[in-house]
């Protein structure tokens, strides 16, 4: 539902369903709510039956890439070693706040998830890894894991199917980089949290070396559903003529609209429909100018192209962006999007981990750039700049950060091209004033 | 050995075969190519960060970093594409927006890999507005500089304290452009190896202060030797200018020293510096020692030692060759020999096999007790009354005039001219040092290593075995030797342990010996 707003009925709340509903927190409450049945029927299962229905479900995951979460769950065999399970809730993608309300209103839901995943790989032990600034979503968790523990869930004997499961909940110190899979691991194991060059992927060697699967927190809270309820069920979410995106998905929505917060739809959602009905449309006597639909990495949509837009994987790729994290932050007709990107990479250049050269260097520099046009300071010559910055940054790092700065740019440049030329034109001197003296962008 | 999988491929155009799990980039050394890299090093873990290594790798849809992929069967390897080089112009771009450009003033000019790459594949403009990020050099402690606007973060510093020394010292620091190597709070590199940073350092960044602005890199002559710091034989270079030595560097070999060399041996350069040195031959006349010539010295020197026991006291650092061209005196003369040798504090290098700074600080303390020489802490013990006394390389350190007084001849070879040689000496013959000569010495795992000349002899000073040759034949002894490796030849021809050397063939990297006591090593 689209809480804090009563729940539209065109929504599909199934994670939502519970939103605001503070009794759902509780370990007894979550029960009455029908929590830890699917566990319960999870626990008796093989894993390798759990990760057939999975697979079935067509559920893909929900953190930005969308890759199958059964196809993933089933890179884990019974070969005897130690598996690690990891829920990424280092929710960082600027836009997007959809597990923090999930670990806010269902912790046992995640919890279950958790547990439930764990047996699907064969693991013993499970990490959650939440973002540092999430204070609340981590009181939450903590508290019921701590409550889990206590009824049997989880330990040594979890749900008393003789199985181990261990949950340790686990608090980030606030880097954006450590949302990134490895460097989530690096993190955990009480390195610095840089990503890892791949091969090895983290289902080979992942979590202190061992077989590893990392899922998001959405992704893993689904997944007691689709158990409980069975594949079929879920395949009832998404467009008939869409095969591969199925579910529901939460929308966080934020920006210049009439009532932001996080929507629960299914897949193949119209997203003019969607911003206008669902969310409000822009506020009184304004007109939406850009969307960015998926997290602050992913192409910007112009109206237009927002407005024949539909909310799955293969439908945003077709409007030239993409699903992502599904965080929509949208802006009207009072935004400047020089002023907008400049800001974005303005994050992506604080929060680079210094890894890759193109990446130290040219999230800086293209945020000098930004902030130098955004300033009344741009020459023509800066356009052409950024662009090829921008090309030289993508596609050639360990992770996706740098082409997360790159893209702003160049859609934004495709598509607000008319408003970076009407700052240059601004510029009295036409030549480029070199900035005071900063030590640093941050 | 066991069996390899071998991979075959195309690189540049050139077929390689090698075994399987090696890099594109090692695989590409084999086939003569370079693949232009930063952070990658042999001797480190691979980070593949700094992205210079990108080529492209049909069927594969993004360029890949050629330290961290692997080879694969039918591969085909573009190094210098177009798409390959735009990709190097681009990171070497970004390596120079916030770099000051200040080559006149940095050590590193001349010998940088930033200066060389840029040369040959960046541009030749900067597109660069802004003002450029500023960090005030750092002193790291031990002999290590850090000029942070300089630095490329290719983190080969952070691996090899991390890594090989295993004392995590040095650490990124903050995030983005930002980011600086810092130093752990309290520590400095004070580890003997940690000199090593200095050479690994692709850039200026890290800078030795011992050497500080005293020459321009392509102002150095430089020549193979081995290091005498220790017994552990680590190859290296000798850098010089003017004929003057500024400083040493390792010279790589994988079965002695990998690519390092510890701050001991890398000091020794100032002996060989010395400018005190003996460079004509003298002989005593009355109370006091008078140049010669050379011949007159050599029969003055026989003469002295005639008839009398014969007790040679030799240094640890001369080559195989003087020990066994004294050995062979020794027998003349029914004398025997004996060595000092300077100890110290072992200082393993813990991520690398076998290498450590050795407790017994010399080159060829091996080469001393396989020629029959024994290790002494007093000359006193060893001498009598009357007998003549032969110090060869030995520079008589705490030696008092005292302990000289009851002999019956001393003959002192030397690089220097102590002051007791020249108030008790008969005869003082000038030899070369380590760099001025070619020989060679056996390390304490039993490996021959040859060193090369590097520098030219002070005076009309000449290198020991040239002049232990002439001794020996002045003495009646039989020593037809034109060139050092004739006295490689004679030994090799008598001595079991030498069997089957060749001087030519020892090449660069050396060989072990057959001993008993060595016979690990030769595995």
């Amino acid at each position: 539902m689209g809480y804090p707003h009563p729940s539209h009925p065109r929504e599909a709340p199934v994670l939502s369903k519970f939103f605001g509903d503070a009794e759902a927190r509780t370990l007894d409450g979550w029960r009455q709510r029908g929590g830890y049945e699917a566990l319960q029927k999870a626990v008796a299962m093989d894993p390798q039956e759990i990760q057939t229905i999975v697979k079935d479900s067509g559920l893909r995951g929900r953190g930005g890439a969308g890759f199958p979460t059964g196809m993933k769950w089933s890179f884990m065999k019974p070969d005897g070693k130690t598996h690690y399970l990891c829920c990424n809730a280092d929710e960082s993608e600027p836009g997007t706040f959809k597990d923090r309300e999930i670990m806010r209103w269902t912790p046992h839901g995640l919890v279950e998830g958790v547990a439930l995943g764990a047996h699907a790989i064969y693991a013993e032990t499970a990490y959650i890894y939440i973002r540092g600034e999430f204070t609340e979503p981590f009181a939450r968790v903590s508290k019921a894991v701590e409550e889990a523990y206590a009824a049997g869930i989880l330990g040594a004997n979890a749900m008393g199917s003789g199985k181990r499961i261990d949950v340790h909940v686990h608090r980030g110190a606030g880097a954006y980089i450590c949302g990134e899979e490895t460097a989530l691991m690096n993190s955990l194991e009480g390195r610095r949290g840089n990503p890892r060059i791949k091969p090895p992927f983290p289902a080979v060697a992942g979590l202190f070396g061992k077989p590893t699967t990392i899922n998001n927190v959405e992704t893993l809270t689904t997944v007691p559903y689709i158990v409980k309820n069975g594949a079929e069920w879920y395949k009832q979410f998404g467009r008939p003529d869409n095969p591969k995106s199925i579910g529901t998905k939460l929308f966080s929505v934020c920006g210049n609209i009439t009532r932001p917060g996080n929507y629960e739809v299914p897949l193949g959602f119209p997203f003019k429909e969607f911003l206008y009905d669902l969310c409000g449309g822009p506020l009184p006597g304004r007109e939406i100018k850009a969307v960015i639909p998926g997290g602050s990495s992913v192409p910007i949509l112009t109206r237009e192209e927002a407005e024949g837009a539909i909310m799955d994987y293969e439908g945003m790729v077709a409007s030239g962006t993409m699903l992502g994290s599904g965080g929509v932050i949208v802006f009207d007709d009072r935004q400047c999007m020089v002023r907008q990107i400049a800001r974005l990479t303005r994050f992506y250049a604080h929060e680079s981990c210094a890894q890759c050269s193109q990446c130290r260097e040219g999230t800086a520099w293209i945020t000098r750039i930004m902030e130098r046009i955004r300033d009344g300071q741009g020459t023509s010559e800066d356009l052409d700049t950024l662009l090829s910055i921008a090309d030289n940054m993508s596609g050639k790092t360990i992770c996706v950060l740098s082409d997360s700065c790159a893209t702003p740019v160049v859609s934004g440049l495709k598509k607000f091209r008319h408003e970076f030329e009407a700052k240059i034109a601004a510029n009295p001197s036409k030549v480029t004033v070199p900035g005071a003296f900063r030590a640093s962008a941050a | 050995m066991a069996d390899v999988k071998m991979v075959s491929l195309t690189i540049e155009g050139r077929p390689v075969t090698v075994p399987d799990g090696m890099s594109i980039l090692e695989a590409a050394k084999t086939a003569g190519v370079l693949v232009p890299h930063y952070c990658y090093h042999p001797g480190l873990p691979v980070a593949g960060v700094c992205r210079m290594c990108l080529v492209e790798v049909e069927k594969m849809p993004k360029l890949a970093p050629a330290c961290a992929t692997t080879v694969m069967e039918g591969q085909v390897v573009h190094v210098h594409s177009p798409k390959a080089l735009e990709a190097r112009k681009g990171v070497l771009e970004f390596l120079l927006i916030n770099h000051p450009l200040d080559c006149p003033i940095c050590d590193q000019a001349g010998e940088c890999e930033l200066q060389d790459y840029t040369f040959a594949e960046g541009r030749a403009d900067s597109r660069y507005r802004e003002p450029k990020r500023f960090n005030p050099v750092e002193d790291f402690g031990g002999d290590v500089l850090y000029v942070a606007n300089r630095c490329i973060l290719c983190t080969r510093c952070v691996r090899f304290m991390g890594d090989v020394v295993q004392e995590p010292v040095l650490n990124v620091s903050e995030r983005g452009d930002r980011a600086f190597i810092g130093k752990a709070e309290g520590h400095d590199l004070t580890n003997p190896w940690a000199g090593n940073v200095v050479d690994l350092c692709p850039v200026g960044a890290l800078l030795s202060k011992d050497f500080l602005n005293k020459a321009r890199a392509w102002e150095l002559d430089r020549g193979a030797t081995i290091c005498t710091g220790c017994s552990q034989g680590c190859n290296a270079v000798a850098e010089l200018r003017d004929n003057v030595p500024v400083r040493l560097k390792p010279r790589p070999n994988e079965a002695v020293n990998q690519y390092y060399m510890c701050e001991v041996g890398r000091q020794t350069y100032r002996e060989f510096a010395r400018r005190d040195r003996a460079d004509q031959p003298l002989v005593r006349l009355g109370s006091s020692l008078q140049v010669s010539e050379w011949d007159l010295a050599i029969n003055a020197a026989v003469q002295a030692m005639a008839g009398k026991r014969l007790v040679v006291l030799a240094s640890p650092n001369l080559s195989n060759e003087a020990l066994f061209l004294l050995e062979r005196l020794i027998s003349r003369q029914s004398g025997h020999g004996v060595f000092r040798v300077v100890r110290g504090e072992t200082v393993a290098l813990a991520g690398a096999p076998d290498l450590a700074l050795r407790e017994e600080r010399a080159a060829n303390t091996t080469g001393a007790r396989l020629f029959g020489f024994a290790e002494t802490s007093s000359l006193e013990a060893v001498v009598g009354a009357g007998d003549a006394l032969l110090v060869v390389g030995d520079a008589l350190d705490g030696v008092a005039e005292s302990a000289l007084a009851k002999l019956g001849a001393l003959v002192f070879v030397g690089t220097t001219v102590p002051l007791v040689v020249s108030a008790s000496a008969s005869v003082v013959l000038p030899i070369t040092n380590t760099l001025e000569e070619e020989g060679t010495f056996t390390n304490l795992r039993g490996r021959v290593q040859r060193y090369l000349q590097a520098r030219m002899a002070p005076g009309v000073a000449r290198p020991s075995w040239f002049v232990l040759t002439d001794l020996l034949a002045a003495a009646g002894g039989a020593a037809p030797f034109q060139l050092p490796g004739d006295v490689f030849a004679a030994l090799a021809a008598v001595h079991p342990s030498f069997a089957g050397l060749d001087y030519e063939a020892l090449g660069m990297r050396g060989l072990p010996v057959i001993t008993a006591d060595h016979a690990e090593a030769t595995v």
